[in-house]
């Protein structure tokens, strides 16, 4: 019994990280009908940043607390965030309004790989440490109910707490802000929203600075966990089947799909690999997407389209 | 007035479907056939054949294949460099397996195998489309990278999936030189580039373009979505099945899975948006391209004297493709092809201004 939770427990904590990739994808893409292939690399860029800024900010003031430190550096990795927001929708959404999504997927694979040069050229390509003060030490729970108890990092626990208030800000953003229901109205319908004189450049960049701030989020839980490194980036191809299986157009969709896509990886990993020779973690996501797509195409719990293919 | 067709009659219906129905493109592509047979196996430098041609003449090949996917059928593949593993490795170990395999049997063999890949991972496409499609390609891509590596009947028990292959002979004639090798791939290039032109102007690519344009009034008009969208992902993956056995066996030489990783597939993709979506000469013209940047990006700063680290002449070229490629979007959404057809016209007038 204490392996299995202990496994599932893992994959619980990867797919909390999975979920918050997908939550960026899924913002974008309900609002600006954007398939963001950049999101990972701006997961990137952000982590760098943050990290970066928490060891320059000091060494140019001289500030002591490095709790000071880091939430300077987290208001200053935001407020680049929300210039690459902009930046992103005047150069590159703006000038592409109306094409076709393929057109606008690929642009944003143009942006993932400029931010992925651009961030490692500005910031530099090494492993950075980004130590936020989470807790690191391991513990163990309900030893009383069974012998040995689980193992489990407390760094986790803080990450996953950490998402489920993300979830809960965003969803009230959304519900009781004036902003967040313009930002509902684009996503139903772009031109009705328009027409009343909602401004679409406006909630564009919003929606890519609230993807920033997620990324962010993102990106420090992963680069504290492991560091940051260009790896990071190659976490969004995770998020593709995370989303699909969650469904395109739902945030809770996201955030369950990227729980199973862990869960499944670790579980599937520990206990049917081995039959497979291993490392099936690599495509596991992307099969079971693949499935689902045949059985489910709108996902668990998007909007059903109804399309002739 | 050198580019223009009056005068050029045509008396009966053949001379009306040929593939290049003006003289002048006739001659033009005559002569750049003879000259890439006959000039420049004798001219270029040992350096220009290993580090431009074949690369180039191979990745043509690639993006001409994929072209036929996304750009006529409409179909987006992320999974590139996955069809291209096949072709490779199923070329590989036929070739190894059986004793006296001919090398171009084996290379058409890994061409095969790689269309069974694909149709295999593009039978989603009869339920999904656009977005969903890149996500069933992926899965394509990142089954095959895993295949190779751990599945040891796959790359003939070789250790994480690294195979090379000896010298290689077609028809008694030993392929060493760079010069050789750059004939033999565009041997094949040429023959393929013919079949592919001849394929996309028939009636199956006409059926290609009007799923692409429209999938309902295609339908409608009595043309099989599923039957339609296979033969594209057929022709395609065999294409591209043939361009990774050739980019195994003649430009590396020996290879892992990583050789045809997933940014096999971005940079395949990339080439044939820049080259022009649904345009023969425009794989060439994206291949020519991606294949360059990087070549100039190494050496422009040597010849400014401007001294730059390899790392961060990595990141510029990171910058400068993902800017292309924005740039490219939004300025010329249809690709170089584009250009070389706007010069086409503007040709005809050239150098009168009416």
């Amino acid at each position: 019994m204490g392996p299995f939770l202990e496994t599932l427990i893992g994959g619980l904590m990867s797919g909390v990280l999975y979920s918050l990739v997908a939550l960026g994808f899924v913002l974008i893409f309900k609002a600006s009908g954007v398939f963001n292939f950049a999101q990972g690399a701006m997961v990137l860029f952000a982590a760098l940043a943050m990290a970066r800024f928490a060891t320059w900010i000091p060494n140019l003031t001289g500030l002591e607390s490095k709790w000071m430190a880091n939430v300077l550096a987290f208001i200053v990795a935001m407020l680049v965030m929300v210039a690459v927001a902009w930046l992103v929708e005047r150069l590159v959404l703006g000038k592409l309004v109306n094409q076709e999504g393929i057109t606008l997927l690929m642009a944003t694979l143009g942006i993932s790989y400029f931010m992925d040069g651009f961030g490692q050229t500005v910031f530099g390509s090494d492993i950075y440490k980004l130590d936020i003060g989470m807790p690191k030490d391991p513990m163990f729970l309900f030893d009383k109910v069974f012998e040995g108890g689980i193992l489990v990092n407390q760094e986790d626990l803080v990450a996953a707490v950490i998402a489920a208030a993300l979830v809960a800000v965003l969803a009230a953003f959304f519900q009781y802000t004036g902003t967040g229901r313009a930002l509902r109205a684009v996503a139903d319908d772009h031109q009705a929203a328009q027409s009343i004189g909602i401004p679409l450049n406006r909630i564009w960049v919003i929606v890519w600075s609230v993807a920033g701030f997620v990324a962010l989020v993102a990106g420090i839980i992963w680069g504290s966990k492991l560091g940051v490194q260009f790896s990071l980036s190659l976490v969004a191809l995770k998020a593709l089947p995370v989303v699909i299986l969650g469904g395109l157009t739902s945030v809770p969709g996201a955030i369950i799909g990227g729980l199973i896509i862990g869960v499944g990886e670790k579980l599937s990993e520990v206990y049917i690999g081995p039959s497979f020779g291993g490392g099936i973690e690599i495509w596991f996501a992307y099969v079971l997407a693949l499935i689902f797509l045949l059985v489910r195409p709108q996902g668990l719990f998007g909007e059903k389209i109804i399309d002739r293919v | 007035m050198f580019y223009r067709e009056n005068g050029q009659f045509k008396t009966h219906y053949s001379a009306d479907q040929q593939i290049f129905p003006i003289l002048q493109d006739k001659v033009v592509i005559l002569g750049l056939l003879a000259i890439a047979f006959l000039v420049v196996p004798f001219i270029a430098s040992e350096y220009f054949f290993r580090a431009i041609l074949i690369p180039f003449l191979i990745l043509s090949l690639a993006a001409l294949g994929l072209n036929i996917l996304v750009g006529y059928c409409g179909q987006i593949s992320l999974g590139t460099g996955g069809f291209m593993a096949v072709g490779a490795y199923a070329a590989y170990n036929i070739l190894v397996r059986i004793d006296g395999m001919p090398l171009i049997l084996a290379i058409l063999f890994g061409g095969v195998c790689a269309t069974v890949f694909g149709v295999l991972f593009g039978i989603p496409s009869m339920r999904i489309k656009g977005l969903y499609l890149a996500v069933a390609t992926l899965a394509a891509q990142f089954f095959a990278d895993w295949a190779f590596l751990r599945i040891k009947w796959l790359t003939n028990n070789s250790s994480s999936g690294s195979v090379g292959v000896g010298e290689l002979v077609a028809f008694g004639w030993t392929i060493n030189t760079p010069a050789e090798k750059y004939l033999f791939c565009l041997g094949f290039v040429a023959v393929f580039a013919l079949l592919g032109k001849n394929l996309v102007r028939s009636h199956i690519g006409r059926e290609w373009m009007a799923i692409r344009d429209m999938d309902v009034a295609a339908a409608v008009i009595g043309i099989r979505p599923v039957y339609a969208k296979l033969t594209a992902f057929a022709v395609s993956s065999f294409f591209v099945g043939v361009a990774g056995a050739l980019w195994g066996f003649v430009y590396l030489g020996s290879w892992e899975p990583a050789a045809f990783n997933i940014d096999r597939s971005f940079q395949l993709l990339f080439m044939v948006i820049i080259g022009g979506l649904g345009s023969i000469m425009g794989s060439f013209f994206g291949a020519a391209f991606i294949v360059m940047i990087p070549i100039l990006l190494d050496n422009a700063p040597v010849l400014f004297g401007i001294p730059i680290d390899t790392a961060l002449a990595s990141h510029m070229t990171f910058m400068i493709f993902g800017s292309l490629i924005v740039f490219f979007l939004i300025v010329e959404p249809h690709g170089l092809a584009r250009l070389w057809s706007v010069g086409r016209e503007k040709l005809r007038l050239w150098p009168f201004p009416h």
